[in-house]
């Protein structure tokens, strides 16, 4: 069978059962929309090409499944650079196509020509520049092959224009010809035995043992397995900004967040403890503050997919290459063998004490608001938490709003969560709840976003109008970039630079009416819950609210940047904090 | 030399691959001190000689990363006592005619090779070990360098020096 490289490209996606992509055409990705009107492949035209990665990541998030964008050279290769930077950090399966300028143009500073792969090297898994139309479906093979195996991530496939108008003889590779192909690519998945049951051993010799649960037990659809293991052992879990609902927070055993912002009771726990699990978390600098003052007294059993993570911040006593759910699953077995065997771990009653004596004295707490009083941040987010479906999904932006969405949400269920960890995009939470509410439309989606955030890539929500995709946004509004506000206030002597944004400009409501959204505006508490219920039974459009918050609320606690998680700063109402 | 180790790397011979090696390299941080790529016998493969300064970070993170990259297939550290190293260069001295026989006299002391001669200046190749190299160098400063190239080195493992006779009876004792 005879086909253009566009439809080779578009029949490969089929090939791989992609449902929906997200993008928007130009010059050099022409040849490839012309075949999408014929293919039964969903196709979603973003507003700009940065809300169609983040929309892919989205996805990707919340369905396991890699997330697709497609767009066009140069420009539109460029702006979609933050979402695969951001999908690198976080691990998201992604597969970007880029339209290239023709193949005897490139070198040529063409119209919206750019090295796509050249810039995009060090934010994708890998990438390619196809040269010949016959290796279109082998290329597609491999791309999704890298991105969803080892350890996820993004990758980019840059096809030039040329190319998508030659004609080829279709072919679909097999798994042997696209492991023939990537004689360097064998992602190890299953622990060392060896390994295995030497951290075994030490979790039953341990004392004050915590489990350091991060983003690749979800990667890994390992949160059953966790469980099993936790409640094996009945050892404390705390559950990174990118594991929130990889372990459920109402259960007994969960001690939340920890971090720069996290729980004190989850922060001290890590520091006082003598064994640290790591199950596919990284030691990320917004976790150990002061890598040298992190957690002294403990050995750490480090497991990840990714050797380079072992041993790059933290020495591991016990390294294990592996895919988290099935080192687990192992890990369980052993662990329940010696038991069996007679093995018994030492009484940890006094550990537990402590740990529930820090939960009961040093709970997350905000001065909550008196009639007439502006509106508290965490008091919206409880609200929302409590008159919304147990299994919502919710999006974040980044910054203090993202900082308390996961503070003060019960994640009881994995999936759930949805924001940007490790690079941190402001701009994330509306094209990214709009993916996930694409991949997941049985579900209620919620994002929480912050009045900077929400400037950066409101313009999606036309996309979602336009498509039908009722998503929902909590805009918390306290006029200012809230994180800056509060380092300019703790650190800077409240020398306020450049930080104000104003309430009331742009005017929020207007905004999303003039998108196709319904918008409303919240100023009082007793109007939180009531305008809630009303975005709740709106199911044919997106919703936004406006919550006018207060702009001097502070995240608590906070361990300041650089310093040993033993300073650990709590909300003020407490006390001195720390040790 | 201290804190430089020499790597190995077995690469995909594909476009861009020299690229991916080189900016995982500064995008991490690390220190290239001197760099050989060319093909091997088999042309799917190049063979990539670093030699890295390794106070910049961990021996062990470096291949690690570099490991991660998609074309990159094998990675052997090479030991200094454990292999064969040999560089190339290309040096320009001037040699008047009354210190032209000086020249030509240490050329041959270092088994180099005079591979171009003008007026008042030769062209000397010399291949061997990086610290002969080195030695050369330093002579030849005296003269006056006015140009000097040098290849990087190259590597390969040393050889087990034992008859397998003797090593497989080794093996079986051990």
């Amino acid at each position: 069978m005879k086909l253009t490289g566009a439809q080779a490209l578009i029949k490969s996606l089929e090939m791989e059962q992609v449902e929906v992509m997200f993008g928007l055409p130009g010059g050099a990705i022409l040849p490839v929309y012309d075949p999408i009107i014929d293919s039964p492949i969903r196709h979603i035209l973003v507003r700009h090409e940065q809300g169609a990665g983040h929309m892919a990541e989205g996805y990707a998030h919340v369905t396991g499944r890699p997330g697709v964008a497609m767009v066009t050279s140069g420009p539109a290769a460029t702006n979609i650079v933050t979402p695969l930077c951001d999908a690198y950090m976080d691990s998201i399966p992604m597969v970007c196509i880029t339209g290239q300028v023709p193949s005897t143009a490139i070198g040529s500073d063409a119209f919206q020509e750019c090295d796509t792969t050249g810039i995009t090297m060090s934010v994708t898994k890998h990438n390619w520049l196809i040269t010949d139309a016959q290796d279109i479906p082998m290329i597609v093979r491999q791309a999704f092959h890298i991105a969803t195996t080892g350890r996820p991530g993004p990758v980019l496939v840059d096809i030039p224009k040329d190319i998508s108008n030659t004609m080829m003889d279709w072919y679909w590779p097999t798994d042997a010809d696209v492991a023939a192909e990537l004689p360097g690519y064998k992602p190890n998945t299953k622990g060392h035995p060896r390994m295995i049951r030497e951290a075994a051993r030490l979790i039953l010799e341990s004392h004050r043992p915590v489990i350091y649960a991060g983003g690749g037990i979800l990667k890994a659809r390992a949160a059953e397995t966790l469980k099993e293991l936790v409640e094996l052992t009945g050892i404390h879990v705390v559950t990174t900004l990118m594991a929130r609902g990889a372990f459920p927070d109402r259960h007994p055993l969960c001690l939340g967040m920890p971090g720069m912002h996290g729980n004190y009771s989850a922060v001290t726990a890590m520091q006082q403890s003598d064994l640290l699990i790591a199950l596919g978390s990284r030691f990320d600098d917004r976790v150990t503050g002061k890598v040298g003052a992190f957690a002294p007294d403990a050995k750490i059993i480090h497991v990840d997919i990714d050797p380079a993570e072992l041993g790059k911040v933290r020495r591991p006593d016990v390294p294990i290459v592996g895919d988290c759910r099935l080192v687990i699953e192992e890990l369980v077995k052993v662990v329940r063998d010696l038991m069996a065997s007679g093995t018994e771990a030492p009484d940890r009653t006094a550990w537990k004490s402590t740990i529930s004596g820090w939960q009961e004295r040093y709970p997350l707490t905000y001065e909550q608001s008196l009639d007439g009083d502006s509106l508290k941040p965490q008091f919206v987010l409880e609200q929302l938490r409590d008159s919304t479906p147990d299994d919502t999904i919710v999006v974040s932006g980044v910054g203090q709003h993202q900082m308390w969405t996961s503070q003060y949400w019960k994640f009881d269920h994995p999936y759930t969560w949805v924001n940007s960890g490790g690079l941190g995009t402001m701009g994330f939470a509306v094209p990214a709840a709009i993916g996930a509410k694409v991949g997941r439309p049985d579900k209620m989606v919620w994002a929480v976003d912050g009045d900077g955030c929400f400037q950066m890539t409101a313009q999606e929500l036309v996309t979602a109008s336009s498509e039908r995709i009722p998503v929902k946004i909590a805009i918390l509004n306290n006029a200012y970039l809230g994180m800056v506000r509060q380092w300019q206030e703790m650190f800077y002597e409240e020398r306020y630079s450049e930080v104000y944004l104003s309430p009331d400009l742009p005017d929020y409501v207007k905004w999303a009416e003039a998108m196709g959204c319904v918008g409303f505006r919240v100023e009082s508490p007793e109007e939180v819950l009531p305008t809630i219920e009303k975005a709740n039974a709106i199911d044919d459009r997106p919703v936004v609210i406006d919550f006018r918050t207060d702009s001097r609320e502070k995240v608590y606690p906070m361990v300041p940047a650089g310093s040993s998680n033993d300073d650990i700063v709590v909300d003020p109402s407490q006390g001195e904090g720390g040790r | 030399m201290s804190g430089h180790h020499t790597l190995s790397v077995l690469v995909e011979n594909k476009a861009g691959v020299l690229a991916r090696v080189a900016q995982l390299f500064s995008r991490r941080g690390y220190n290239i001190y001197s760099l050989a790529v060319a093909p091997t016998d088999d042309d799917r493969f190049s063979r990539i000689t670093i030699v890295v300064d390794v106070e910049s970070s961990p021996l062990e993170q470096i291949t690690k990363q570099l490991f991660k990259l998609i074309n990159v297939v094998k990675i052997s550290e090479l030991a200094p006592d454990q292999a064969v190293e040999r560089e190339l260069m290309l040096l320009t001295v001037t040699a008047s005619p009354d210190a032209r026989s000086q020249v030509i006299e240490l050329v041959q002391v270092f088994n180099g090779t005079i591979v171009d001669v003008g007026h008042d200046q030769l062209t000397v190749m010399l291949a061997g070990q990086p610290v002969k190299l080195d030695d050369f160098e330093d002579l030849m400063r005296a003269y006056g360098i006015v140009e000097l190239q040098r290849t990087g080195r190259v590597a390969l493992p040393r050889l087990e020096r034992q008859a397998p006779r003797l090593r497989s009876v080794k093996g079986k004792a051990g």
